[in-house]
């Protein structure tokens, strides 16, 4: 990873997903718990978004339903400039080819029944590559697997539980690789890693995000992270966003009390750990 | 998958419950080749003939005999006559005359004998004794004298003038040997009421009951992962009203609907392949709810997402990301749906509404025709006890082949 991060002024940069008053509730019995409640976004192209908040507050609601995986109770979601339809299942494989997913869990993220190549292949044919000669499909899994440091010959014909959760997060990101979306959606990939592969993965990340041009959404618990790496970070509280902006302005100047609070609560080196507040 | 197998026949329990499922099944296979022909066949004329082996007595009097003196074979020729009626009149005619008979066994040929010759005097007269007990007894001491005394039999025969010519004796020291007699029956378990091999019957009635079990439970089954898995992964509309049946069938007792649909079918069109789908129609109810249950669970994990973001299409997500998940526990399901479904056939002939009696036996029907002519009550056990035996033996192996199962799938029930 690169020493120090360039950030890029994206205000005026095209809308490339926006958001007006998105709301979700989920009801059991006469509760009614508000995951999301009433918030706007709007992300640029290009830009690294990180949405940071605590367990519990909303960020998996809100990123299920900007990938059309949950229906939204309220609010609007525009596309490119244009209000998003994912009425049919053909408008939503349309909408899928422009944003993907790389989830939390990877022991979960595969159908354990499937081959390695399944998974690949599957990216191929959706963009469009079903026809191709063998050989061709075979150098396009071969490319992306080395772009995430795996050797093509050693994973083709193997289930994805013989491989190891680092390797599989990596799994993902070759899919994305030849997925080529224009927005990717990362719902913390790294939590669920040792350290060390966790730099790997983001270095990874971050070198597909510049090779393709895509926007990403980084969702994360972990503000310390989510400065080092985005453009702009937005803060998630009870289903609210409590601050937003460029990160610099939110993380050195940072208004809202929960700012605070997880700023205060990364742990550092070398000082005492404030426990008050947590 | 191999591994899986391998894993499923290291269950002890599941072991036994296949060899057990198993050997029955090569019975019903295997049986026949040894004795063949149809199995309702009517080879005795009366009802319930005890088990045993039955030789022609007429191809015994024209045997070869030899001669044996065997000790004792006098007392048990006469032990064979005498029905447990008679045992318990001599035995009150000898407490009558005072003698002791406290420790005197009725079973004990030999010693009543000894003491009914002993003490039989035909001019005593026990005090309350009727002239037509008396006169009874008089009969008993004859038929006994008689037995003692006959030496020979004389085989005759009607010569041309149309008289009886003796043709040849047997003695009591006669004997056949069966092996050369040429027409010998071995019947294990005896005729049931209509004067049909028990035991051929029994494994016919067997492989049907096993057969209807198995179509029943292949429809209850189909039928309910079909609807668990849209009405779990759909959800919406879709689930409310496919749970909206499941209840209703739910509510209603699942028996009390079986009856009245076999009885409105009626007993002309109900063969055992109707029999076998009116079971499935009604028992699929516990298999959809629970396998909505799983795939309820199953719907929103990741890789369900990743499929649906790798753009599949709903009845592909069903078939390869759903289904392979629960494909042990519809197995386990099945099971219970065939082991269930045996049992429902039995209950339902049990009450005369089972396949129609003349082309196939079924076990509940061979219960039902032992239930209609008391073998129960006759102690015709042979008729019924086998059958009563089979079914359980049957669903025991079926569900202890499910308890294995269970314990290997999941591993917190493993002992």
């Amino acid at each position: 990873m690169s020493d120090k991060v360039i950030r890029k002024d994206f205000s005026n940069a095209k809308s490339c997903l926006r958001g007006v008053g998105v709301t979700r509730y989920f009801h059991t019995g006469k509760i009614t718990t508000k995951a999301v409640d009433h918030v706007d976004f709007d992300f640029h192209e290009g830009e690294l978004v990180s949405i940071v908040g605590e367990s519990g507050s909303g960020k998996t609601t809100l990123s299920k339903m900007l990938l059309g995986l949950l229906k939204e109770t309220d609010g609007q979601i525009f596309f490119q400039g244009k209000p998003r339809d994912i009425s049919s299942h053909a408008k939503l494989k349309e909408y899928w080819s422009g944003i993907q997913a790389i989830f939390q869990d990877p022991f979960s993220s595969f159908n354990t029944f499937n081959k390695i190549d399944t998974v690949l292949l599957d990216c191929i044919n959706m963009r469009g590559g079903k026809n191709l000669p063998n050989e061709k499909k075979v150098d396009m899994m071969t490319e992306a697997c080395s772009f995430v440091n795996l050797k093509y010959a050693e994973l083709t014909n193997k289930y994805p539980f013989e491989l190891s959760g680092g390797q599989m997060q990596r799994l993902m990101i070759a899919r994305i690789f030849l997925l080529k979306p224009k927005i990717l959606l990362a719902d913390e990939p790294t939590s669920m890693i040792d350290a060390c592969s966790r730099a790997t993965i983001l270095d990874m990340l971050l070198q597909l995000r510049d090779e393709v041009g895509m926007t990403v959404i980084f969702i994360t618990h972990d503000i310390g992270l989510a400065y080092y790496i985005s453009d702009s970070i937005y803060i998630m509280e009870h289903g609210k966003f409590v601050e937003s902006g460029p990160a610099d302005e939110v993380i050195l100047n940072p208004k809202a009390p929960y700012t605070r609070r997880l700023i205060s609560d990364v742990p550092k080196i070398h000082e005492p750990w404030d426990l008050s507040t947590v | 998958m191999k591994n899986t197998l391998r894993q499923v026949f290291h269950s002890s329990k599941f072991v036994v419950g296949f060899v057990i499922f198993v050997a029955i099944l090569l019975t019903m296979f295997i049986y026949p080749l040894f004795n063949p022909g149809n199995p309702l066949e009517m080879i005795g004329v009366g009802t319930f003939a005890r088990p045993g082996t039955y030789f022609s007595l007429y191809d015994a009097v024209k045997t070869p005999t030899e001669t044996l003196r065997l000790a004792n074979a006098d007392d048990k020729r006469l032990g064979k006559q005498l029905s447990d009626e008679d045992r318990v009149a001599i035995v009150a005619w000898l407490s009558a005359v005072n003698v002791n008979v406290e420790g005197l066994d009725i079973n004990d040929t030999e010693a009543l004998l000894e003491q009914w010759r002993a003490n039989y005097d035909p001019s005593v007269k026990p005090k309350g004794m009727t002239q037509a007990k008396r006169n009874y007894y008089k009969r008993l001491d004859a038929a006994l004298k008689e037995v003692d005394a006959a030496d020979t039999l004389i085989i005759a025969d009607k010569n041309e003038e149309g008289q009886l010519e003796q043709q040849g004796t047997i003695t009591k020291t006669d004997y056949v040997n069966v092996g050369q007699v040429a027409n010998v029956k071995t019947l294990p378990l005896g005729t049931d009421n209509f004067g049909r091999d028990v035991l051929k019957e029994l494994v016919s009635a067997a492989g049907t009951s096993i057969v209807i079990g198995l179509l029943a439970g292949l429809v209850a089954t189909l039928i309910g992962l079909t609807l668990g898995l849209l009405s779990g992964y759909v959800g919406g509309i879709c689930d409310d009203i496919i749970m909206f049946f499941t209840n209703i069938f739910t509510v209603i007792p699942g028996f009390v609907l079986l009856i009245l649909i076999s009885y409105s079918i009626g007993q002309e069109q109900r063969g055992a392949a109707v029999v076998a789908l009116v079971i499935g129609l009604t028992s699929w109810t516990w298999t959809c709810r629970s396998v909505r249950s799983q795939v309820i669970s199953l719907r929103n994990r990741d890789h369900v997402n990743l499929s649906k973001l790798s753009g599949h299409s709903l009845v592909r997500i069903i078939l390869t990301d759903i289904l392979p998940y629960i494909a042990s526990y519809v197995v386990m399901a099945f099971i219970l749906q065939v082991s269930s479904g045996i049992l429902a056939e039995a209950q339902l002939s049990l009450l005369g509404l089972g396949p129609k009696t003349t082309e196939v036996p079924t076990l509940g029907l061979m219960m039902n025709w032992a239930m209609l002519y008391s073998a129960h009550t006759n102690g015709s056990w042979w008729a019924y006890f086998p059958v009563i035996l089979t079914i359980t033996l049957i669903s025991f192996s079926l569900n202890l082949m499910n308890t294995g199962l269970d314990q290997v799938f999941n591993p917190t029930l493993r002992d």
